[in-house]
């Protein structure tokens, strides 16, 4: 039986606890706002990109002289897996979800026998995956500096994938990220970004017959490299709404089960302390009827 | 309406406007161009430049570097890598841009890749041209 003093300090000490955990939730409670706005905004563009992108990759993809990131090498033996996670933990199972999947998905690879090779981003991914397969990191992007995430941060990956495309390193690249459903859900995604694939994208439904300025394979060339800085964007931005989705919610019941666990050990507090006092009442009476 | 047309500018990060518009006069890669209602259908890629946009509520104009503009005949967006209502854009916004386009320039020199160079040279051309333009 602990002593009551054993027992206060554990209830001052659970209570600040909760003090914490309450401020964060109150904190990425605000931050999910704004990173949900992000996200929001950031969609027409995607969308539209898509849109477009689909189109022309249905009138040049069947020939030879599409571009290598919309044909791929021809060859699928080498694959980058880009897990992007967040900088910060305490945020639920946000960062293990992302990591197991990207841990299956290099397990399924390499038991094909292809080679993998993890470009990481965000510092909790990189501790997660590290233990399994820290060998095959090829490359990690920190993102702790950036105090509010854009376009520019999606540019330097993308560039840095494409040059990596580019020099050979490998044949196709799928990015790992967390789609923003609402708080209580997220969903770990994985997206191939090379070779593009616009299959499950709806093309321009208008029928319309477009001039290309200049010729539709040199747009083409133009847009693909942007194609990867936006879904590596919009992964990014949708990773940070469920980052903080996650946290508040991980929060949420942190709080509550702090709470819970300073009723249990006020009660126990409050009995130990009646005892203690019946206890020091029976010795008096028992002394007195003693004499 | 049949003299006006939906015009939507977005950027990766926000939607800047979404409008109806009489004529928009946008930097297209192979010279400028004006599209107006009913205009033929399109796709052009984009040079850094301004975008003049006429509505029956006034005009605007923005600065856009990049991207690509997709026309039908009842509307047209313009998907912007980076615009700036020109309102907003002061001496130092461009400084930044031109000294991007710079830096890259010089990496490209310094690869062998001459069309790069040859890109990265042109960028940097533009950025200076519009400096010049805007007289700021």
């Amino acid at each position: 039986m602990p002593n009551l003093k054993d027992l206060k300090n554990r209830i001052e000490s659970v209570k600040s606890t909760r003090k914490i955990t309450k401020a964060m939730q109150m904190v990425a409670a605000a931050k999910l706002r704004r990173a949900q706005e992000s996200a929001e905004a950031s969609r027409p563009y995607a969308e539209r990109f898509n849109a477009v992108m689909a189109g022309l990759a249905a009138s040049v993809g069947g020939s030879d002289s599409a571009p290598k990131l919309l044909r791929g090498t021809g060859s699928d033996e080498v694959h980058l897996l880009v897990v992007m996670t967040a900088e910060r933990g305490l945020c639920g199972g946000f960062n293990s979800n992302i990591a197991k999947l990207a841990r299956a998905k290099a397990y399924e690879l390499k038991a094909k026998g292809k080679t993998v090779k993890i470009l990481t981003v965000g510092k909790k991914g990189r501790d997660a995956i590290k233990r399994d397969y820290g060998d095959l990191f090829v490359g990690h992007v920190d993102l702790s500096e950036v105090k509010r995430l854009g376009y520019t941060n999606a540019q330097d990956i993308a560039k840095d994938v494409l040059s990596r495309f580019d020099a050979g390193e490998f044949d196709v690249a799928t990015i790992f990220y967390s789609k923003f459903v609402n708080v209580v859900s997220q969903i770990p995604t994985a997206q191939q970004i090379i070779p593009a694939s616009f299959e499950d994208i709806e093309g321009d439904d208008s029928g319309a017959i477009f001039d290309y300025e200049p010729s539709e394979e040199a747009i083409l060339a133009d847009l693909l490299p942007k194609g990867v800085a936006t879904a590596i964007f919009s992964g990014l931005l949708e990773n940070g709404a469920s980052e903080q989705g996650a946290r508040m919610s991980a929060m949420d019941n942190a709080t509550r089960n702090a709470g819970e666990m300073i009723d249990k050990l006020t009660i126990q507090f409050n009995r130990s302390r009646q005892a203690v006092i019946t206890n020091e009442l029976i010795e008096i009476i028992s002394g007195a009827e003693a004499l | 309406m049949a003299n006006t047309m939906q015009f939507d500018l977005v950027s990766p990060e926000r939607s800047l406007a979404s409008l109806e518009a009489t004529a928009v006069q946008l930097p297209g890669a192979d010279g400028d161009m004006t599209a107006m209602p009913d205009h033929a259908a399109t796709i052009t890629t984009l040079r850094p430049g301004l975008l003049k946009v006429e509505a029956p509520e006034g005009s605007s104009e923005y600065l856009v570097t990049g991207g690509f503009a997709q026309i039908n005949g009842d509307g047209m967006s313009v998907l912007a890598e980076k615009a700036i209502p020109v309102a907003e854009v002061t001496r130092s916004h461009l400084d930044d841009l031109i000294a991007e386009a710079r830096a890259s320039h010089e990496a490209a020199k310094a690869g062998d890749d001459q069309s790069i160079v040859d890109d990265a040279a042109k960028l940097l051309a533009d950025m200076e041209a519009l400096g010049t333009h805007m007289s700021l």
